[in-house]
């Protein structure tokens, strides 16, 4: 299994989501934002941080960059793609994914362990994971307020199984840290082959960083 | 020739900085405020005589970058 980890002047998740990649046997290549080659991967993955620190809005600029119209071409054709936090803001500035993220609605950076629903597992992300489980997953982010671009375009989302997570409390009952449409956490497009959510799972591979939950979403990647 | 672009959230979106300002003003003692939005001004010197162009250049920057058109509004003002 071959992943490619874009990076872009202001990415700081880069290597966290690198050694992630490797604890659970992949091999893994750094894609710097000015280069043209993807390097042949199963797996792009755009990690979190603050793209071209985050100017304009987040991850307007990015998508600007040499190896975004590598990223759509690639998507386009079908190869899977995973943005975190600021990815998941990259791809839906780049339009692999419908809608935009808006301020948290408290306005604050809310950094934390947030609990997750699965909603949906029929893609090859949450494939790993039950339908209305809960995992425990951190999220860091000043903009994940998620917003659909209309009614119909977040019932759409619904229909199609595209919510993959949604934020809840610990027993499942939904907890919206920051104001997102109906408290989602995570979504896919309509091919289901390109995936963003504002958690970070890669922050999660070890029960002494308070939870593991992350090796399972990250592993179904893997398996075949 | 400068161009100004206003850009804002569209009516109906939520807009948490204009709720935030709100409240501010009420505490201040600000009465008779009905609604606050905050957005952003980006101010463009465009290298054309032409205002129509120049406009329309703007317009064409708002879609494609300095507006999200999926939660954005705009405006474009040419300032003589």
């Amino acid at each position: 299994m071959r992943v490619s980890v874009v990076v872009f002047p202001g990415t700081n998740c880069d290597r966290d989501t690198k050694w992630a990649f490797e604890e659970i046997g992949a091999n893994v290549e750094f894609i710097w934002h000015n280069e043209n080659d993807l390097k042949n991967p199963d797996l792009v993955v755009l990690p979190g941080g603050f793209s071209y620190g985050d100017y304009l809005r987040s991850g307007s600029i990015a998508r600007f960059s040499p190896v975004m119209k590598k990223v759509v071409e690639f998507a386009n054709k079908g190869g899977y793609v995973l943005g975190i936090c600021n990815g998941f803001q990259v791809l839906l500035e780049s339009h692999l994914l419908p809608g935009a993220m808006k301020r948290n609605e408290n306005l604050h950076f809310v950094s934390k362990h947030h609990h997750l629903k699965v909603v949906n597992n029929d893609n090859k992300f949450l494939r790993n994971l039950e339908v209305g489980e809960i995992v425990n997953i951190p999220i860091a982010h000043a903009e994940g307020n998620y917003t659909p671009q209309s009614e119909e375009a977040l019932k759409k989302l619904w229909d199609n199984g595209q919510i993959l997570l949604q934020y809840v409390d610990e027993n499942g009952h939904i907890s919206n840290p920051n104001g997102s449409a109906d408290s989602i956490a995570g979504i896919c497009n309509e091919n289901k082959n390109v995936f963003g959510l504002m958690p970070h799972p890669e922050r999660a591979m070890q029960s002494i960083l308070g939870s593991k939950d992350g090796v399972r979403m990250l592993t179904s990647f893997l398996d075949k | 020739m400068k161009v100004v672009a206003n850009i804002y959230l569209k009516n109906g979106v939520l807009d948490p900085q204009g709720k935030a300002v709100h409240h501010g003003l009420d505490s201040l003692g600000f009465e008779g405020v009905n609604d606050v939005r905050v957005g952003k001004q980006i101010v463009l010197d465009i290298d054309t005589d032409d205002e129509a162009k120049a406009k329309a250049e703007v317009e064409e920057m708002c879609e494609k970058l300095l507006a999200n058109v999926v939660i954005e509004n705009y405006e474009v003002e040419v300032k003589k």
